[in-house]
């Protein structure tokens, strides 16, 4: 398969990891390698068989629709790194042609 | 040795109940057991580095308050006043998580995670947080951004990992107990090669709520502690339906501690997993836990080998599996609502700032999972990749099914190897993987599952661990089977494996 440089910019690019030339040199190689060990997964031959994405046969769990406490404001935004006027302050959202 | 050093080392040797005991009947307060344990951190820490963050104040002050209540006939916990070190991937309201992460440095949580939660209202003392690999991706906490934690039974080795922090910390008499998550192995591997006891509970068992999530559908917090019933007692209280976490189970907990209390095997059908084994085992490992299969036959219990032959498909069903899953949950880290943001210049974009704060802040591993998980998602590859790796769990999880129609629980050695060196592994991510081999089938499946010690190999003289596997919600019977394998093992050395723990380094 032989995953490259061009690649794995490509996937970091739609991660939003905006990795250095050397590092996408290093990783190309890395997750060439487990990605090949990883795609063993398709030796099993198994149409039939059902995916399973969790553990437990769990279905919707509902509670009822009651008033609760939230936290406060002021506790939601103390971890932000940048707030202004009760809100999260962002860097500009649109792009210079909008 | 004074007479002081004397007392501070008997109590740091104390088990968990023996020291609730004490705290109890008042024979010892809770403050001098927290004092004894800050002072041990102190110690020894320098060289382990278990721990991130140590607040003793407020561990002083709240083993303070477990005497007052204690004096005044007010009713507390079973492990009221016990020291306790948290891995820091689960919130505790004053103190940074920061899951060993650059993004997350100094982050201050705004609520208390359940488990930290019902700690706390059970009279625990959280001492302080546990070193960990970065977002618990790894097994050796190299990947920690913030250093690696030594393993205490020689410091240029690894402690294991995830969670190698809150195993070391036990093994070096710097906490009786800690909590630990295990999403392919995290609470078990550390504990084998560290020679402590590591449970994970049953999926949905204990709450997720609070444990900042790798992978959703595989995370479980667990109990760390040097003996069983230690780990009962802990894994009693953590446990337990939380209506915050819908993946909780509502269904009462598992007679934890009546089984860690019984040690009997007698009768009990106990499965070999032919495929965990052989090949790229060490001798040690292998020897010393047929010994221990031979000690459970010894006991009553009936040895069976069971197949299960999808096993081998484990570890790559895993590896597609986690970095999906880990891809979307850390999206979150966005340098929006919290943690580092880098590059806003006034002129950057928020996509941008996104992804010059997740260069920045991310390591290597934790952006290698990203990778692949954002690969194995992208449309044209899901099929063969995620969509195939789900239908392995699907037969994972048949493998137990038919195994537990005929035995009552499944044992195999806890990791191929004992303890590498820091630094061996750091550049072959798939020989790091390889350490989880044993432990990520219960994760994939969500049953029950944990790591006993069983002796050190006779090669490198390094701790081996005996993993027991049980159908879910039969959580008790990992227990029961630890509880009797440590009932003889201890008879036969005459002492707890950790007895043979080499001194650490500091005097004071």
């Amino acid at each position: 398969m032989a995953l490259t440089a061009v690649d794995v910019a490509s996937l970091a690019r739609l991660a939003r990891i905006e990795l250095s030339e050397a590092e996408l040199e290093v990783l190309a190689p890395q997750l060439d390698v487990i990605l090949e060990s990883v795609a063993r997964v398709s030796e099993v031959a198994a149409q039939d068989i059902p995916p399973t994405s969790h553990a437990l046969p769990l279905t919707n769990v509902f509670r009822e629709d009651e008033l609760r406490p939230s936290l406060s404001r002021e506790q939601v935004l103390s971890g932000a790194p940048a707030a202004e006027q009760l809100r999260f302050r962002v860097p500009r959202i649109l792009g210079d042609e909008a | 040795m004074t007479l002081q050093q004397g007392a501070a080392a008997e109590i740091i040797r104390l088990t968990a109940v023996d020291l609730a005991t004490k705290i109890k009947s008042r024979e010892l307060s809770a403050v001098e057991a927290t004092r004894t344990h800050l002072d041990r951190i102190a110690d020894v820490d320098g060289e382990i580095h278990a721990f991130l963050y140590v607040d003793g104040e407020r561990a002083l002050a709240s083993a303070g308050r477990v005497d007052a209540k204690i004096a005044a006939g007010e009713m507390v916990g079973p492990l009221a006043g016990v020291p306790l070190a948290l891995k820091d991937i689960l919130t505790y309201t004053g103190a940074p998580t920061t899951c060993g992460s650059k993004i997350l440095e100094g982050w201050l949580p705004p609520y208390d995670a359940t488990v930290t939660r019902r700690l706390l209202d059970h009279d625990i003392v959280i001492l302080g947080k546990t070193n960990l690999d970065e977002f618990a991706m790894g097994s050796s906490t190299e990947n920690s951004a913030f250093g690696p934690t030594r393993n205490p039974w020689d410091s240029d080795r690894i402690p294991g990992g995830s969670g190698g922090g809150s195993a070391a910390a036990v093994a070096a008499f710097e906490a009786p107990l800690a909590i630990g998550t295990d999403t392919g192995g995290s609470i078990r591997q550390p504990a084998a090669v560290t020679g402590t006891v590591g449970v994970k509970p049953t999926y949905g068992g204990s709450s997720r709520y609070g444990l900042v999530a790798l992978a959703s559908s595989l995370d479980q917090p667990g109990p760390c502690a040097r003996t069983v019933l230690d780990a009962a007692l802990l894994h009693q209280v953590i446990a337990g339906h939380d209506p915050c976490d819908s993946t909780s189970i509502d269904q009462p907990v598992p007679d934890v501690v009546g089984a860690a209390r019984s040690a009997d095997v007698a009768g009990m059908k106990v499965g070999v997993v032919s495929e965990l084994g052989g090949e790229g085992y060490a001798p040690g490992v292998e020897q010393r836990f047929n010994e221990a299969v031979e000690l459970l036959a010894s006991l009553g219990a009936e040895i069976i080998e069971v197949s299960c032959p999808h096993f081998v498909y484990a570890l790559p069903a895993y590896y597609l599996i986690l970095p999906a899953e880990c891809s979307s949950n850390l999206a979150k880290f966005d340098g929006m609502r919290f943690g580092l943001r880098v590059g806003d210049d006034g002129v950057a974009s928020a996509e941008q700032v996104m992804a010059a704060t997740r260069e920045a802040g991310f390591g290597a591993e934790v952006k290698r999972r990203i990778i692949i998980g954002t690969y194995a998602l992208s449309s044209g590859y899901y099929d063969a990749y995620y969509g195939q790796a789900q239908k392995v769990r699907t037969l994972i999880s048949r493998d137990f099914d038919k195994a537990f129609a005929d035995v009552d629980v499944l044992v195999s050695p806890s990791t191929p190897i004992t303890a590498f060196k820091i630094g061996e592994k750091v550049d072959d991510p798939l020989a790091m993987y390889m350490n989880d081999l044993c432990t990520i089938p219960s994760n994939l499946a969500g049953n029950a599952s944990a790591s006993f010690p069983v002796g050190l190999a006779p090669e490198d003289g390094l701790p081996v661990g005996l993993q027991v596997m049980a159908p879910p919600l039969a959580d008790d019977r990992l227990y029961r089977v630890g509880a009797a394998l440590e009932a003889a093992l201890e008879s036969a050395w005459g002492g707890s494996l950790l007895d043979r723990l080499p001194d650490l380094g500091a005097v004071r």
